[in-house]
């Protein structure tokens, strides 16, 4: 069932198009990664499932009905852009803001202390901002867009000045967000964990989005029958052999297997290979090679610069 | 709505509770104590050193005749003494001495030597005895020639003070005592405090709006509040601040000046007067009238509407700060850093600036052309009109200012709102005018 769901929308910024019928669906209790590079129309298009501005046209719906102002407070957003109050105490200020999310100052007290001993932070409470350090602040702010449990969770550019550690516990706690029921949109520039978390993925490129889908299916879509194998055996021959009818991208020897990895140029099959290795040398491992979403990426916006 | 209430209560509460906040408004009425009251204070402190001024009169006319107060003493001294006491003065009991030459009554000048700095006060008095004696010389010389009967008594009778009453006369034809004076001294005051008021108030929404542009928290504020309501929080969060600082301010004014009563002794209106009476050593006429003149403030005050005062004051107040204050927030949405203030606050300063010029030219012609239109026009009206009104506006001239003030703030306030929602969202370049110009129509 679809959580979120946005139909043509479109936002022009005076001459400047931003958003061009953009169509996005978010199932409920997935990670939905919003992709495309800088300038894209990604920030516009969170501003907007945000209320933060609104679409010159097109349909947004939440629950299956239209998006409504209330639904803010269904929403949880770390915009890219964040910071805090420098001269504010950190849990006066997380007060204020989840007092701005329509929660009542109990539930906002008894969730705060929930959250504060589970990153063992509690000291915290009475230091102003200013205080802290950029990756506490950064804990303090996820906290903040956590804390009214909200059924929609839009994160940009959550893991940006996190140290691996603290970046690894961001994570598992996005993931730990999501058993609980929780549907998130997750914007990023890290492919990795695009990999890692993004069941769903749609990138936009100069106010179009050019690429939807789920995030496996889209890797399978931009294989390009690489594969690769290690093996036991003369190298130089299989090299001879083989140059004729593949192409090889990569050839090492090493110890205790050599590697190589090839492209099929004209339609010969998995198949046709391990039968021609297995006339020569022994076979350690077979894999096919499936882009990354980096290299997904980086294909599918050079393609759409060329076209 | 309710959002709009905890905005309110987070500006006003992280503002009230500065530092800085609660110095300056605790500070500012004992600075302005110790400015006022403390130099009057000291004035009224009587010099208790007692001195002894040595006299060398070479004219001879003021043996015997000039007296000795209680704490300054004259004594005579002949010729011989004169000479060595001057080559000697700093071993010598005198603190002066004054040295009078025979023909003082042609050259009007004395010399008096002292090791130290002569107190003002001193050479005050021994200038005004000898001048009241050479006076009084001269003038029963010239009586004595004259030769009238009784001319100095006539003369003394002759002595003339006219005073003139000022009397408003009202609409159905009753008078008003009034006083030029008081009505300017309470339309300075007000219109000057509704000046910095605007101002400093103004000024500090511009900066408020600007730190949550820099700390980049605006983003996350406007995902749960619409930025209209983050806005107005603000500005009626501030005008609290000030109304708050304005009833801190009267209600230490009044303990400060009751506690300052107690200090000063001379603050009864007879006492004040005597005193102001012997500095000026005036004749027993100008004393009279002046008694008569204390009198007259006291029932002219008594004829001055406050409650019309007070109540315009906060009107014109609000009306002006919400007006100012809106469009110095859409300056600080606009901008990113304090350096890009300056070209944009400019023309929105420069009608707040014209007020008070106008202000100093409607002070002393509160009913002119000049007061008349700049009191009815809304960037300058808060100030101008408050600087009229002690000195009586016309009821419909007072709706009207009122009524184009409510209409101005409203659309300044529209305006304000329609470019602070897309000026906080734009980071990086300093817009133009007419990028501004064009965020008005952008949807929200």
């Amino acid at each position: 069932m679809e959580l979120f769901s946005a139909h043509d929308v479109v936002k022009n910024f005076d001459k400047f198009r931003a958003l061009s019928e953009v169509s996005i669906s978010v199932a409920e209790g997935s990670i939905f990664g919003l992709l495309g590079p800088n300038g894209a129309g990604k920030t516009t298009l969170i501003r907007i499932i945000n209320q933060i501005t609104a679409p010159d046209s097109g349909k947004l719906e939440f629950k299956g009905r239209p998006l409504k102002a209330e639904d803010v407070y269904q929403i949880g957003y770390l915009p890219e852009e964040r910071g805090l109050y420098k001269k504010m105490k950190v849990g006066e200020q997380a007060l204020y803001l989840a007092q701005l999310k329509g929660m009542s100052r109990r539930d906002a007290m008894k969730q705060l202390k929930y959250w504060f001993e589970k990153f063992d932070i509690i000291p915290w409470w009475d230091k102003k901002v200013m205080e802290l350090s950029k990756g506490m602040q950064q804990k303090v702010q996820f906290i903040c867009t956590v804390l009214h449990q909200p059924e929609l969770l839009i994160f940009d550019e959550p893991f940006s000045g996190f140290d691996p550690i603290n970046a690894d516990l961001l994570k598992n706690e996005i993931l730990k967000l999501r058993e609980k029921g929780a549907t998130i949109i997750f914007s990023t520039h890290n492919m990795a964990s695009v990999e890692e978390l993004c069941d769903h993925i749609a990138l936009i490129d100069k106010s179009k989005k050019i690429l939807d889908g789920p995030t496996q299916e889209i890797r399978q879509q931009y294989k390009s029958n690489i594969f690769e194998v290690e093996y036991r055996g003369d190298y130089h021959k299989l090299t001879q052999k083989l140059s004729d009818t593949y192409q090889i991208l990569a050839h090492e020897q090493s110890d205790p297997a050599n590697k190589l990895s090839v492209q099929f140029i004209n339609g010969s099959t998995p198949n046709d290979l391990i039968r021609g290795l297995l006339e020569h040398v022994e076979i350690v491992s077979f894999n096919e090679i499936i882009p990354s979403m980096n290299d997904v990426f980086i294909k599918v916006v050079t393609d759409n610069k060329q076209g | 709505m309710k959002k709009v209430g905890i905005i309110i209560k987070r500006e006003y509460n992280t503002r009230v509770k500065k530092k800085s906040f609660i110095i300056l408004t605790l500070l500012m009425p004992v600075l302005f104590a110790a400015v006022t009251i403390l130099p009057t204070y000291l004035a009224t402190m009587n010099d208790t050193e007692e001195r002894t001024v040595a006299v060398y009169d070479g004219s001879g006319i003021f043996l015997g005749r000039l007296e000795s107060s209680e704490y300054t003493k004259f004594h005579f001294i002949p010729k011989e003494d004169y000479d060595k006491l001057r080559d000697n003065l700093k071993e010598s009991n005198y603190y002066a001495l004054l040295a009078i030459p025979p023909n003082v009554i042609n050259t009007n000048n004395v010399q008096l030597f002292s090791e130290k700095n002569i107190p003002f006060d001193l050479k005050n008095q021994i200038d005004r005895n000898l001048s009241s004696i050479v006076e009084k010389d001269k003038r029963s010389e010239l009586l004595k020639q004259a030769a009238v009967p009784d001319l100095e008594q006539k003369l003394e009778a002759a002595r003339t003070n006219i005073h003139v009453n000022t009397i408003r006369v009202g609409d159905k034809g009753e008078e008003h005592k009034s006083s030029t004076e008081i009505a300017m001294v309470l339309g300075y005051i007000f219109g000057f405090m509704i000046y910095i008021f605007i101002f400093i108030y103004g000024t500090m929404v511009m900066r408020g709006v600007m730190e949550e542009k820099q700390n980049r928290i605006v983003e996350v504020i406007i995902s749960s509040v619409k930025p209209f309501e983050l806005m107005m929080g603000k500005i009626v969060g501030i005008a609290l601040v000030g109304l708050t600082q304005f009833a801190i301010w009267v209600v230490l004014f009044i303990g400060i000046f009751n506690v300052a009563k107690g200090f000063i002794p001379d603050m009864s209106p007879e006492q004040a007067q005597n005193l102001m009476a012997q500095s000026q050593m005036s004749g027993q006429m100008e004393n009279v009238a002046q008694s008569s003149q204390m009198q007259e403030i006291f029932s002219m005050m008594s004829n001055i509407n406050f409650p019309l005062i007070i109540g315009c004051f906060f009107f014109f107040f609000i009306g002006g700060y919400l007006l100012y204050s809106s469009l110095f927030g859409a300056v600080g949405s606009a901008i990113d850093s304090e350096e890009d203030a300056q070209q944009f606050t400019l023309p929105v300063t420069i009608p707040l600036i014209v007020a008070i010029i106008v202000m100093m030219n409607a002070i002393t012609n509160p009913e002119g052309q000049i007061a008349f239109w700049f009191s009815l026009i809304p960037f300058t009206s808060p100030v101008v009109m408050m600087v009229r009104i002690p000195f009586g506006v016309p009821v419909w001239e007072l709706l009207l200012s009122m009524a184009l003030l409510v209409g101005t703030f409203v659309g300044t306030v529209w305006v304000a709102g329609k470019i602070y929602r897309t000026g906080i969202l734009m980071y990086g370049k300093k817009p133009t005018w007419k990028e501004l110009g064009k965020w008005l129509t952008y949807r929200s």
